[in-house]
């Protein structure tokens, strides 16, 4: 008996000094000290292109993607990945291997999807994840930019005569634990002055069912989730969505710090989808746009110039890619636009030349 | 053993051969240690992953349910950690309450003389033991608790109690002016209470008089404070919940969180427990019950004075073990999203701060902590209940 | 009649007590009944078979997904793998089981280090003949088994190692066992796996990776082989110092001692020790679900959320369902561990 109760003091102060030594109570250095002071630029050009090198060395890309969100990423009934982040992780293998069918698809939780990528069981994270500050920096990665505009909104059923989102005062909302969604709830009710219980589920699937039971009033995520989840409900038709959108949740894919060769591939693939619809370029004309008069088109389809040199890959990559997937257009629609179930207007996410904000540097 | 002459160098001396193990063994877990640490170390660094225990005065910026100590969204992530302990607490500290009641309820009825009584505590013990903890939260919170009726149509047992699918909603107790002396009442009748049991204890034990010490104490402790309550005007009265635009609001509220929570924690726990005592009960020898019905004793008063002092040696070890168990278990919270420590800390905080080593290592220690608590408790216990050999 | 007056109506209080239980049994068993059997749906193919007031138990949710159940996602062409495996393990256990057969430490030996191989190649695949199958399309019975099975075959080893270890006269050894096991043994195993999966990946060398059934699997394994050196600590205890002293006495090495004479004998006394410590494994490995691996509760959740099948006793159904299994199987090894006991306390009044 005396032994265990010495042996779990001395656990104790073990692991008391293991953290300590662990975690040093500074920040860590920011990036650029660090590659100054420790990294000469012979590592950081080994550090570039690690990734790349190994995803070509396994072969097939690891793409981390949502556990089951329709629209986004869902496996269909014979097990196939489709989805809207799903159609961008087959552009970035498309673009590296000219087959987009070299991709490992991760279902992540909320919760486990940062350290799947800092861990780099991923290789890219593309899992309707919004852009903020701290997961930029602290949490230690870099967005690719932005596939899709969002922003928090609600789900109430109709029958409780509710319409706008002021009116949710003494509520009880369900959400997902590990979002920013649970941030945004609180800041809007502390602002309007409202209360609020919040329950917070680890899963989708348990939030939604706790929304459908009546465990809570009202259901809030990203307005693209709430349109998704609806389709999930017992009677879809029972229930809307308030008009108020309370954040700005600019949803990306991202990947991690330290290898600027992958960053830039993940960033461009992106862009190259968003440029080809500018530039009218689609999965079924890409081969005969290779010889277009357009100087642009010639530059991002690799008849002109060498683009893809600077990410470390082929010529054609920018063409594979859209030969894959087709445009950002076309993606959009076919996922999650008015002709699918979800039935999203393009919005925010229109062309900046359409009045959205969708808008890619050119490729020159 | 560590000091041996240059002579026993060698590898025939036992003394020596174990001073190898012992360092080989030293320099293997350092060096894991070591690698751990580095790697772990490296890993932040190339990462730019934020470290430090820093994080604990930043605000959390999200609500919790159920908040036992004043808790708003701009509270600091270490509130949070201490919202979600104090919810683990209070879980875990009503479920053993039930868990043990039920435990001994049941493990004495095990051993009846009443087969039907005795047949039904069995099928108890066996089937609760047998399904895992988790699947019968999961029954207890998604099969029964959710498919109640909404708030509105709340089942109402008795008037002021609410039963629906947010939990149960009881009048909540509200205390005004002359409270404080009410409790201080209560407080020194306690006391009292307590002296007197020692003072007839003492007194049985030098005379052989007994005295009816439970009836008196009982009878001070009920009347004494009634009576200041009654002087002070009855200060307190009940206050009824009403039904609000979306739900009841006031009153005292029970989520279904919870309730699943401790039920599905007491009962399972009840079923080890009441194993444990029937076989305490069942190590007390015959002999032991004969002669004291030999000397005259009732069976209510051998069960009291004789069974189970003698069993309850061998019931409290395992009984903590299974009481701290419960402490454990109480974790499955998350699952069913009840705010306890792991869902709040582990959880929640874990995902905002992205600090998996410092959360993660912080929540082990707070149960072990508990564990160390109660392992110092028990050789206490075990050292004064030791068999005093004469 | 002389039975029921004896055990049930031996006097007032009693026969007030049988009442009072058989008005028990009648509130839990007829509603159970009804809703089990008689108001019980037993035929259809989606929810609108189950839908209505008056309806029971949903069974034809539990034989449509079935399958899900028993294997997860695993890809159907190659569920012949999984049977084979299921096959094989029952193969090696029940002749173990049984104390009459013979060749009973080839059969551990079999079971602890062969079939563990086997089972491995052929689930995960990768070779000529046999595809890869990831661990993201394991799910159901399958993993609760892998889960379980991973748990007691590294468990036993380590945990006798540990036991030992524990009784060591090294005090720096003593000291490492103790350690390891009382923090083991003071965290919840919800802890220990979202330490496996979020931590864990922080403390392996960049470029390293483990797979997440995997590390929950290390995870299990530290976690139960902390449980089960106290299990077989308890059977070191009892055996009398003589044994040892008359082996070091014959020039046994301390291995030697260890392995041909106090081992058998302190482990044949824990058996049903060890039972219950797989009892409580099978049971905890429910828990996996949580960090995201579909376990048979896990895959029945799963399920659940289909709206195919939502109907007001899916729910019920679905978990009466895996209670039952779990059941099965527990109740299976909590029996046969009484069955040993009072095989092994036969022997010692002999």
């Amino acid at each position: 008996m005396n032994n265990r109760y010495i042996a779990l003091i001395v656990g104790v102060f073990l692991g008391a000094i293991v953290t300590y030594l662990l975690v040093p109570n500074a920040p860590p250095p920011a990036p650029v000290d660090q590659a100054a002071e420790t990294a000469p630029a012979e590592t950081l050009r080994d550090a570039a292109g690690l990734t790349l090198k190994a995803v070509k060395e396994r072969g097939y890309l690891q793409c981390g993607v949502t556990q089951g969100l329709p629209g986004f990423s869902n496996p269909d009934d014979k097990g196939n990945w489709k989805g809207m982040d799903v159609d961008y992780c087959r552009a970035v293998a498309a673009a590296i291997f000219g087959d987009d069918t070299k991709v490992k698809y991760r279902p992540l939780s909320a919760k486990d999807r940062f350290t799947a990528l800092q861990s780099g069981e991923i290789d890219i994270l593309s899992r309707i994840t919004t852009w903020t500050m701290s997961r930029d920096t602290s949490l230690g990665f870099n967005f690719a930019g932005i596939i899709y505009y969002d922003g928090q909104g609600f789900m109430v059923r109709k029958s409780s005569g509710i319409t706008s989102a002021m009116q949710l005062d003494g509520a009880t909302i369900c959400t997902q634990t590990g979002t920013t969604t649970e941030l945004n709830l609180a800041d809007f009710f502390r602002t309007m002055g409202m209360k609020y219980d919040v329950l917070a589920y680890e899963k989708n699937d348990e939030v939604s069912a706790a929304y459908d039971q009546g465990r809570c009033d009202a259901y809030t995520t990203d307005a693209s989730g709430l349109y998704a989840e609806r389709l999930k409900l017992k009677n879809p038709a029972d229930h809307i969505i308030l008009p108020e959108i309370i954040s700005k949740e600019p949803l990306g894919p991202l990947v991690r710090q330290g290898d600027p060769q992958w960053e830039d591939i993940a960033r461009w693939t992106l862009n190259v989808l968003i440029n080809a619809e500018e530039l009218g370029v689609t999965q079924a004309n890409v081969e005969q746009m290779k010889s277009s008069d357009n100087p642009e088109i010639k530059r991002m389809l690799g008849s002109e110039g060498a683009y893809g040199d600077g990410i470390g890959l082929g010529k054609e990559w920018a063409a594979q890619a859209i030969a894959a997937t087709g445009n950002y257009g076309e993606i959009f629609e076919r996922n999650i636009g008015v002709n699918t179930p979800l039935g999203i207007t393009r919005g925010l996410n229109a062309l900046w030349k359409n009045g959205g904000l969708q808008y890619a540097p050119p490729i020159r | 053993m560590w000091s041996f002459s240059r002579a026993s160098i060698s590898w025939t001396n036992p003394g020596f051969r174990a001073f190898v193990y012992q360092a080989i063994s030293l320099v293997l877990v350092v060096t894991l240690f070591w690698f751990f640490i580095s790697t772990a170390h490296e890993n932040l660094q190339r990462l730019h992953i934020a470290t430090g225990f820093g994080f604990l005065e930043n605000t959390a910026g999200f609500g919790i349910i159920q908040t036992l100590v004043p808790y708003s969204e701009e509270s600091s992530y270490g509130q949070a950690f201490l919202v979600g302990l104090l919810n683990t607490l209070v879980v875990a500290g009503v479920g053993i309450f039930f868990a043990t009641v039920l435990g001994f309820i049941i493990g004495i009825a095990r051993l009846s003389s009443n087969w039907l009584i005795a047949k039904l505590a069995m099928v108890y013990i066996e089937v609760l033991r047998n399904i895992p903890l988790l699947l019968q939260l999961f029954f207890w919170y998604f099969a029964i608790l959710r498919p109640l009726p909404k708030p509105i149509d709340s089942i109402t047992p008795l008037p002021g109690v609410y039963l629906n699918n947010r939990g149960i909603v009881l009048p909540q107790p509200v205390m005004d002016g002359s409270a404080g002396a009410f409790f201080l009442v209560l407080f020194l009748a306690l006391c009292f209470a307590y002296g007197l049991h020692r003072w007839a204890l003492k007194r049985r034990l030098a005379t052989g008089h007994t005295f009816p010490a439970l009836p008196v104490g009982a009878a001070v402790v009920v009347i004494l404070p009634l009576l200041v309550w009654l002087i002070g005007g009855a200060p307190l009265h009940l206050e009824f919940a009403e039904h609000g635009r979306f739900d009841l609001t006031g009153g005292m509220r029970l989520l279904p969180e919870f309730i699943a929570l401790t039920l599905g924690l007491a009962l399972y726990t009840a079923a080890f427990i009441a194993e444990i005592v029937r076989a305490g009960i069942l190590s007390v020898s015959k002999g032991q019950t004969e002669a004291a019905y030999a000397l005259g004793l009732k069976p209510g008063q051998t069960l009291r004075f004789v069974v189970i002092p003698q069993s309850m040696r061998l019931i409290i070890p395992p009984l903590t073990s299974q009481l701290l168990n419960l402490t454990k278990n109480s974790s499955l919270a998350v699952a069913i999203g009840y705010p306890d420590l792991v869902a709040v800390f582990s959880g929640t905080v874990l995902n905002q701060t992205g600090q998996a080593i410092e959360v993660i290592s912080i929540t082990m220690a707070v149960y072990l902590v508990l564990s160390l608590i109660t392992s110092f408790l028990m050789n206490i216990y075990n050292a004064r209940a030791a068999l005093r050999e004469r | 009649m002389e039975w029921m007056r004896k055990n049930l109506f031996s006097s007032w209080g009693n026969s007030l007590l049988t009442i009072v239980a058989l008005y028990l049994v009648y509130i839990i068993i007829v509603p159970f009944l009804d809703w089990a059997v008689f108001s019980a749906v037993f035929t259809g193919d989606s929810r609108a078979a189950c839908l209505g007031p008056d309806k029971g138990a949903c069974w034809p949710f539990v034989y449509a997904n079935w399958d899900q159940f028993v294997y997860g996602r695993y890809p159907e062409a190659e569920r012949w793998r999984v049977n084979i495996v299921f096959f094989l393990g029952a193969a090696g256990l029940i002749p173990l089981l049984m104390p009459s057969v013979p060749a009973k430490l080839y059969n551990v030996i079999f079971l602890l280090v062969a079939y563990p191989v086997l089972a491995v190649i052929l689930l995960v695949g990768g070779r000529p003949g046999l595809p890869m199958v990831d661990t993201s399309y394991w799910g159901g019975l399958l993993v609760t088994l892998v889960v379980a099975v991973t748990g007691i075959v590294v468990s036993l080893p380590l945990g006798v190692l540990l036991a030992l270890g524990r009784r060591s006269e090294m005090p720096v050894i003593r000291m490492f066992s103790v350690i390891f096991i009382e923090v083991w043994r003071g965290v919840p195993l919800i802890t220990v796996l979202f330490m496996a999966s979020v931590m864990l990946p922080m403390f392996l060398p960049e470029g390293v990776t483990l797979d997440n059934l995997l590390r929950c699997l290390i995870g299990v394994a530290l976690f139960s082989s902390a449980y089960m050196a106290e299990v077989v600590r308890g059977g070191l205890q009892s055996m009398p110092k003589g044994q040892e002293e008359a082996a070091r006495a014959l020039g046994l090495s301390y291995p030697q001692t260890m392995i041909f004479i106090i081992l058998p004998q302190a482990l044949r006394h824990v058996i049903p020790g060890i039972v219950n410590t797989f009892i409580g494994l099978f049971k905890d490995t429910t828990l996996v679900l949580i960090v995201g691996i579909f376990d048979l509760l896990g895959q029945v959740r799963t399920q659940l959320s289909d709206p195919n099948w939502s109907a007001p006793q899916t729910a019920v159904t679905g978990y009466v369902f895996a209670a039952a299994l779990f059941w099965i199987f527990c109740f299976g090894m909590s029996r046969y561990s009484t069955f040993m006991e009072h095989r092994l306390n036969a022997g010692h009044q002999r």
